[in-house]
């Protein structure tokens, strides 16, 4: 039950220490047990077939809008360049990657924990960047075959012509919305609301089981 | 399923990714507080509800989540052309090959036979 909080600390929960504040480190090492962090689906695995089913460490997630004359900036910010065509992502190679929603907005993932705000703030060009680290959950769905299992809630066309090695689509599975990306070939990085991550493991998880039988 | 092609993903996508939003191209006045009750009720209640083609706004909700404008065939559930918010309508003549007799319903019944914009017959 590795959810479970750690009720024999009779100590208050918040002290004037730096020792209480919640690091930065995105893992959850080294955090105090009284703060410790639980995610919604800590400890669940789903492994049937060569399928299998991930759920992702916590990451540092940016909501950015900006309008074309920003982006310029924003990438030099960002340390990579904001991807201009629809379906398209940017990766700087270290974790850090960005995923194309719309005309004028972005997905930024940095896998690392760095802080994507901080990043952003000394840019002038108009801009709105929202940290939503802890909005999103990320699942992987990895294995030959992954986007037959994807493809079980998700309408969209899968193949590798129509969505290559780096695309990325705001987009459905079954009855919620996601953000899909396509690190790999045979993988795929599915980002949902933290309140629908039951749901979409629990759709995921039978997926893989029909896409593998 | 239907495909509807969103001009800002550049693509035909899934139609569980769009939401309808009404009639397009209906005009709010610049000055609400000064036009009459009539104009009023035109602009607030009256829609066209043709059978034939209409002009609609689109949203690609769980997609860019931009709106744009389509035209559709409402008794084919074609849609015959999708474009950018802010874009003019399209010339409606140009689909009425593709959209069959009911294209027409919604021409004014003076040109009704006017298929290539010329003399009436
Ligand atoms: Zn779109």
């Amino acid at each position: 039950m590795p959810t479970q909080i750690d009720v024999s600390n009779t100590s208050p929960r918040r002290t004037s220490s730096a020792k209480q504040n919640v690091p930065a480190d995105p893992s959850h090492k080294g955090q105090d047990k009284a703060l410790r962090r639980t995610g919604p689906l800590d400890g669940r695995i789903a492994v049937p077939g060569g399928l299998s089913l991930t759920v992702l460490p916590p990451a540092s997630r940016l909501s950015l809008r900006a309008p074309a004359g920003s982006v310029a900036d924003l990438s030099a910010a960002l340390g990579m360049d904001l991807p201009r065509s629809p379906k398209t992502s940017a990766s700087d190679g270290k974790g850090r990657f960005a995923l194309w929603l719309g005309p004028d907005e972005w997905l930024v993932v940095d896998e690392a924990g760095g802080d994507l705000v901080a990043a952003c703030r000394a840019v002038q060009a108009l801009h709105s960047a929202v940290d939503i680290s802890h909005r999103n959950v990320g699942l992987l769905v990895s294995g030959q075959g992954a986007a037959n299992a994807v493809n079980a809630g998700c309408p969209q066309d899968l193949s590798l012509q129509a969505f290559p090695v780096g695309a990325c689509s705001r987009t459905v599975l079954g009855k919620i919305e996601m953000v899909l990306y396509r690190p790999s070939a045979d993988s795929f990085r599915i980002e949902c609301w933290r309140s629908f991550a039951d749901y979409a493991h629990a759709f995921l998880a039978e997926a893989i089981a029909d896409a593998s039988a | 399923m239907l495909l509807i092609r969103c001009p800002y993903c550049e693509e035909e996508r899934p139609e569980l990714e769009f939401r309808h939003a009404g009639e397009a191209h209906v005009v709010r006045s610049s000055d609400m507080a000064e036009i009459s009750d009539e104009a009023f009720e035109q602009f607030f209640f009256i829609r066209s509800n043709p059978k034939g083609i209409v002009f609609e706004r689109w949203r690609h909700l769980h997609g860019c989540a931009r709106f744009f404008n389509a035209a559709r065939d409402t008794v084919s559930d074609r849609f015959l052309a999708t474009y950018k918010a802010g874009e003019p309508k399209p010339d409606v003549s140009k689909f009425a090959a593709d959209a069959g007799p009911a294209a027409y319903a919604n021409v004014p019944p003076a040109e009704l036979n006017d298929r290539e914009g010329g003399a009436k017959q």
